[in-house]
């Protein structure tokens, strides 16, 4: 079993602990302990890209990661894209509007990318959408859609942007 | 069926009601399910391809602090059932946990549970089990020859099913042929893979006598077969269906998990979670799919007009076959493909050998039957120096053949094969297309430009199981939807599936708003369970569309005559004179005379007085529908009705190879599908997207390998090769509609679109490359870059 851990970070803007295994993943940490499940995990070996969560904002395997590892990091998790019950981001929207999904096991990962990718690169080009995207397996969509959403929610965000140099 | 350009909802662009809670993290899959006390498994497995066990220790696992019980296999089959099985196999027992014999690497041996899915694998770990390895076979045409190891000693054979099937004047037809080609194609073992493993969750309540499990399943009979191996009446197992289910593409049946949760949590009265890790999914979990290698003779006259057709096919099931050899039938239904071929022969062989159960994937054997009589058309083309496009529209059911019934029985509803090939070549503008792949010749690449047309059987029944296993006798393969339009005149359906991302609820609600006339936003569809929910076979087989439909036209139909006739009762005109419009009850000669949607359901929820004699008070209706086309056993001559509707799919594809590395990489897609009505645009064409995806990475990427002792090689999603956004070029896709006379709207199948023809396509692309370097093709799926590599350096070597 190891060692414990006393575990303190910032999960979707709020002050989070807990104790934990030293051997504990994040992701078994958000899902198990905080309740989280919106995080997925596809093989727990660091490739699919299911369980991508934020960690400072870039994306990490939250399978691989210790959740001992993210002690006092800043963490967010799909659940934390939107406020709840509130309005959508532009990705989530865009990924409804395209249809960017369909059994939803991978769209939280594939969500978190998008976000980050468009943080930090607002007018992604095909080749930097597939390279934001390119750990993050989707075994139903054929990927087609999920592109689509990203350029759409690009798109929206530069004319978000047009109409506040206009202002 | 109705006018396509009546409709309102269907076929028109519309939300997918799933999407949101997918968006937000709030979709509901089994691993998110965790009731009070839940206790978890880890599992021992084989690390022998074939081995006796001869002794199992669990006293170390025992001992660790958390521990609550181990579980062996011949413990289980004491209080157990085998699990179910379509043919008959007396001496083949398919078990949750391996008893005296594990036969392939992987297979679970025993069970450990544990207060934590960590400390169960901790206590996995510490099960001591001694074995004595056994001879293993591997290579299916081995495991055929005489003397080969057993796999099912008592069985006395490998052989699990041979069939062989003759139809038309195959003699007469070969003999007045001008050529026949042979062709042999190898369709290496793949699966589906969704990104979610199988999990379950099973309950038992002791004083309700009820077994509660929710699993991420996709399997018809799920829950009978569960109470039955269980051996407990089906009234006691229920199966919550309101679980989403992270992807399965046909394979998420796991039936051995859901036994061996359900006697756990019978036993320990106890929650009992199941969750397949990565490992266990791919090497233990019972879910590989079709392992083929066909022998197709295909015979043509001069003019390149076919003339007869035979297959030969050897399946290599693994160890435990399960439902598996069916998929060896289903394809009968579609022998020869789109073309007019007056004469088939079909020899189908289910072999036994020491890797993991296949299951039932996308398409249930018919996409690597279309891989291999596609095949065989490239190669005839090759042979006569004809264009590959031309053979095929020589070749096609023409538009006004339809309902055109192929040698084995089977007849397609409808389809204009030739135009559907049309417009893939307007969409990918094909000299535009020629014009690329010499640039990219011409850049030092080898380049081809792929072709395949194909069909997908839709609206699945069960005739395959009589087919293969003449005492399997079921001839309906139901659905049905229950309708409630409560006391407000709210609209709620149900229905009894879990889905895995087919978007059912969107699907369902579409239908119901078309069928009523009324928005379907405003319709809450929910799942029933398996007990308080009606006869369901589940997705399978591309069919809820067609056989949901129809129970659902059926069902609002009921809906709309109890209406009529509450109208009528109160309108004081006999039912003959009035209509339903769009909710109201409407005088026809009169339009202005109407009792409006309110008003009647006030009246059936409300006022019996107000009730004509005979019809029930408040509005619930259900129905179950059968299949469309189905209802007959296989004719002694062997032919069949398989599936009712036939979608068809032109997929065209330009690949790029790089001489040095053998990689291949697909510079352009475009693709004409026909899946008569489409419901909603954005599903279809994702499904159509995915599918193709799918088929790449079978073409080109994905294959469970296996060492010559039987260990497998593909260890995890780095040696198992699923494609991502780097190997997926973006995918251009027309519609075309030719809609099905047997179906409510027109609508076919659509939920193997893509991956029916992408396969053989891309396998077309890269032979077409390496066909004009004078390098000979590769028959064989995944065309590794090492087998690409290995194929033009032949070539080069023999020509120095």
């Amino acid at each position: 079993m190891g060692t414990r851990h006393r575990v303190q970070l910032t999960v979707n803007g709020e002050r989070r602990s807990g104790d934990t295994a030293g051997r504990t993943s994040l992701a078994d940490f958000l899902r198990d302990t905080l309740g989280l499940t919106g995080t997925h995990l596809g093989c727990e070996h660091g490739v699919c890209g299911a369980c991508t969560v934020l960690l400072d904002g870039s994306p990490v395997r939250s399978c691989i990661l210790l959740a001992a590892q993210a002690d006092g990091h800043d963490v967010r998790t799909i659940e934390g894209v939107s406020p709840p019950g509130g309005p959508l981001s532009p990705v989530q929207e865009a990924f409804c509007e395209t249809h960017a999904m369909q059994c939803g096991f991978c769209t939280s990962g594939m969500v978190l990318a998008s976000e980050a990718l468009l943080a930090t690169t607002p007018h992604p080009d095909d080749a930097e959408i597939d390279e934001a995207l390119g750990g993050n397996i989707c075994r139903c969509t054929g990927y087609v859609q999920i592109r689509e959403a990203v350029r759409v929610a690009a798109a929206r965000t530069a004319d978000d942007e047009r109409v506040v140099v206009r202002d | 069926m109705t006018e396509r350009a009546a409709l309102r909802w269907v076929s028109r662009p519309g939300a997918v009601r799933e999407d949101r809670r997918f968006v937000t993290g709030h979709g509901r899959y089994v691993a998110d399910i965790t009731p009070p006390g839940t206790l978890h498994v880890g599992l021992v497995t084989s690390p022998h391809a074939h081995a006796r066990i001869t002794g199992i220790d669990a006293e170390a696992a025992l001992a660790l602090d958390g521990v609550v019980a181990v579980l062996t296999g011949e413990e289980l089959a004491k209080e157990t059932d085998p699990l179910r099985q379509y043919l008959d196999l007396p001496d083949v027992h398919w078990r949750p946990l391996a008893v005296d014999v594990a036969r392939y690497a992987g297979e679970w041996v025993a069970a450990v549970v544990a207060t934590s899915r960590a400390v169960a694998e901790d206590g996995a770990e510490l099960v001591s089990v001694d074995y004595d390895p056994l001879p293993v076979v591997l290579d299916p045409e081995a495991a055929l020859r005489p003397g080969a190891p057993t796999v099912h000693t008592g069985h006395g054979t490998n052989v699990l099913a041979h069939r062989e099937f003759s139809w038309g004047d195959v003699a007469g037809d070969v003999a007045r042929a001008d050529g026949t080609t042979q062709v042999r194609v190898r369709w290496n073992r793949n699966s589906t893979v969704p990104i979610e493993t199988f999990g379950v969750v099973a309950d038992w309540d002791e004083h309700r006598q009820l077994l509660d499990v929710w699993a991420s399943i996709q399997m018809p009979q799920f829950p009978d077969q569960l109470a039955s191996a269980l051996r407990i009446p089906g009234n006691q197992v229920r199966v919550h269906f309101d679980v989403d289910v992270g992807g399965s593409y046909g394979v998420k049946r796991g039936i051995k998990h859901g036994v061996l949760a359900g006697y756990l949590a019978r036993q320990l009265h106890a929650p009992v979670k199941l969750i397949e890790d990565r490992a266990e999914n791919m090497h233990g979990g019972d879910f590989h799919g079709p392992d083929r290698i066909f022998d197709i003779a295909l015979s043509y006259t001069a003019d390149g007009v076919f003339t007869s057709i035979r297959i030969d096919v050897v399946d290599d099931e693994g160890a435990y076959p399960g439902r598996s050899p069916l998929q060896l039938a289903k394809p009968i239904g579609a022998i020869v493909g789109p073309y007019r071929v007056p004469s088939a022969v079909y020899h189908a062989t289910a072999v036994t050998t020491n890797k993991t159960g296949q299951v039932a994937v996308r398409g249930f054997g018919q996409a690597p039957t279309n891989y291999a009589i596609e095949s065989a058309v490239d190669a005839v083309a090759r042979e006569l120096g004809m264009d590959r496009f031309e053979i095929r529209r020589r070749n096609f059911v023409a538009p006004d053949e339809f309902p055109y019934r192929i040698p084995s029985g089977t007849e397609y509803d409808s389809g204009d094969y030739p135009a559907v090939l049309d417009k893939a070549v307007t969409l990918a503008d094909l000299p535009a297309l020629e014009r690329r792949r010499d640039e990219l010749r011409g850049a030092g690449k080898l380049a081809g430009i792929g072709v395949a047309t194909c069909l997908e059987p839709g609206g699945g029944n069960a005739i395959f199981e009589n087919i293969m296993n003449p005492a399997n006798d079921k001839t309906t393969f139901p659905e049905a939807c229950r309708l409630r339009v409560d006391g407000s005149g709210a609209v709620v359906a149900v229905v009894s599936i879990s889905s895995a991302g087919q978007s059912h609820d969107t699907m369902v609600a579409t239908l119901l708003g078309e069928e009523l006339g009324r928005d379907p936003a405003t319709v809450t569809v929910l799942r029933a369970d398996s007990l308080s929910g009606m006869p369901s076979q589940s997705p399978v087989g591309s069919r809820m569309t067609i056989v949901l439909g129809e129970a659902i036209r059926a069902a609002a139909t009921d809906l709309k005559d109890r209406l009529l006739r509450v109208g009528a009762h109160n309108l004081g005109v006999p039912v003959a004179d009035v209509d339903y419009v769009d909710g109201d009850v409407v005088v026809r000669a009169d339009s202005e005379r109407r009792l409006r949607w309110g008003e009647i359901v006030a009246i059936a929820h409300r006022k019996q007085h107000l009730m004509p004699d005979g019809v029930e008070p408040g509005l619930e209706v259900v129905h179950v529908a059968h299949t469309p086309r189905s209802g007959g056993l296989t004719a002694p001559d062997g032919t069949v009705q398989l599936y009712p509707c036939f979608s068809f799919e032109t997929h065209l594809v330009l690949a790029s190879i790089d001489p040095d590395t053998g990689v291949v990489d697909l510079d352009r897609y475009y693709l004409a599908h026909d899946c008569g009505t489409v419901v909603n645009p954005e599903v279809v064409r994702g499904m159509v997207y995915g599918g193709t995806a799918h088929g790449i990475g079978v073409a080109l990427y994905e294959q469970f390998a296996y060492d010559d002792a039987g260990q497998p090689l593909t260890q995890s999603f780095m040696d198992y090769l699923l494609p991502s956004t780097h190997e997926i070029p973006d995918i251009a896709d027309d519609e075309h509609c030719t809609p099905s006379p047997f179906t409510t709207f027109g609508q076919k199948g659509a939920g193997e679109a893509g991956y029916m023809g992408a396969p053989a396509a891309v396998a077309s692309a890269v032979n077409d490359a390496l066909a004009a370097s004078g390098v000979a093709p590769v028959m064989s799926l995944p065309m590794k870059p090492s087998d690409v590599w290995a194929a033009i350096n032949r070539t080069t070597e023999g020509n120095s």
